[in-house]
């Protein structure tokens, strides 16, 4: 009788984790969005400092050349493009495999929260952008970024929170220091993404 | 005092229905197809094991349409989220007791 009781609290336990945490997230496409994001950061740094070292900012910065903003816009888009598709269709094979719907109760509280968070990111930059602060769309898409990634973390691996804070703190040096914008980014986008997407593969996928 | 047996609710006794009350508990609302996938059982065997929670009045249902495809969600209500507080403490107790 105890061990019906035990088994009743059990599942209780497992069914409230498991009905607000979406499961399907896939690791290995952190570590390939981490991977086009360096070569994206590979690109940008031809364009704004080739061939000096990749820091600096009052010679180089885009402020000083606008029209390479787009240039770089483009790229940015582009990996981010990428990027998503390869999480779409890689957490569509795990939900495959853990035989869960990649569209259910779990991932629509992850994409509202995502939406809410990145969107509000997305626009306030757009907004820096028309005004013409140049040096902070770096710095705040990164701290927008973090703070999104710790705002979903309720709703998925836990882990995802500790990334948040690393690219907070990325994000507030590099508002400091403008000049390490292109550094942070090739961190917290690529160098990042990759060792957290190979530890959520380590631990969750294999 | 009264014993732990007594405070044991008989419609939250079978597992399922424990289960579904413990993913409303968690989450403000949730639909059938998500229930069904979480629980893992079949689409009768959780319609009646939602009709039995509905007739105690621990849950409520919501149907609505999106994209012309019907969509129904489940809630507990406070008296649901009571009993279910009550049940799990109850429990928590019995097991304690047993473990002495």
């Amino acid at each position: 009788m105890n061990d019906e009781y035990q088994k009743d609290l059990a599942s209780i336990r497992s069914m409230m984790e498991r009905s607000v945490k979406f499961m399907s997230l896939s690791g290995l496409s952190g570590v390939l969005a981490g991977g086009y994001a360096l070569v994206g950061a590979y690109l940008a740094y031809l364009i704004m400092y080739y061939p000096s070292a990749p820091v600096g900012y009052e010679k180089l910065s885009i402020a000083n050349h606008p029209s390479q903003i787009t240039r770089l816009a483009f790229i940015a888009f582009v990996i981010l493009a990428a990027s998503l598709v390869t999480g779409f269709f890689l957490s569509w094979l795990k939900a495959k495999r853990i035989r869960q719907s990649l569209w259910n109760e779990t991932s629509r509280l992850l994409l509202v929260d995502l939406i809410i968070t990145l969107g509000t990111g997305g626009l306030f930059v757009l907004i820096l952008f028309i005004r013409g602060y140049y040096s902070l769309l770096a710095p705040c898409l990164l701290i927008f970024y973090g703070l999104a990634l710790i705002h979903c973390s309720r709703h998925t691996f836990a882990e995802i929170k500790y990334l948040g804070f690393i690219e907070i703190m990325l994000g507030l040096i590099s508002s400091f220091y403008p000049e390490y914008g292109l550094v942070t980014w090739t961190i917290g986008f690529g160098l990042m993404h990759i060792i957290y997407g190979a530890v959520m593969y380590f631990r969750h996928e294999r | 005092m009264k014993s732990p047996f007594d405070q044991l609710d008989k419609t939250l006794e079978h597992r399922v229905r424990l289960q579904i009350m413990s993913i409303l508990m968690a989450n403000e609302s949730y639909d059938f197809n998500s229930l069904k996938e979480i629980v893992g059982i079949t689409d009768g065997s959780l319609a009646t094991h939602i009709k039995a929670l509905e007739k105690e009045k621990y849950i409520l249902t919501k149907k609505s349409f999106v994209d012309r495809k019907p969509n129904t969600r489940y809630k507990a209500t406070e008296l649901g989220r009571k009993i279910f507080k009550t049940h799990i403490d109850a429990l928590e107790r019995l097991i304690s007791l047993q473990k002495r």
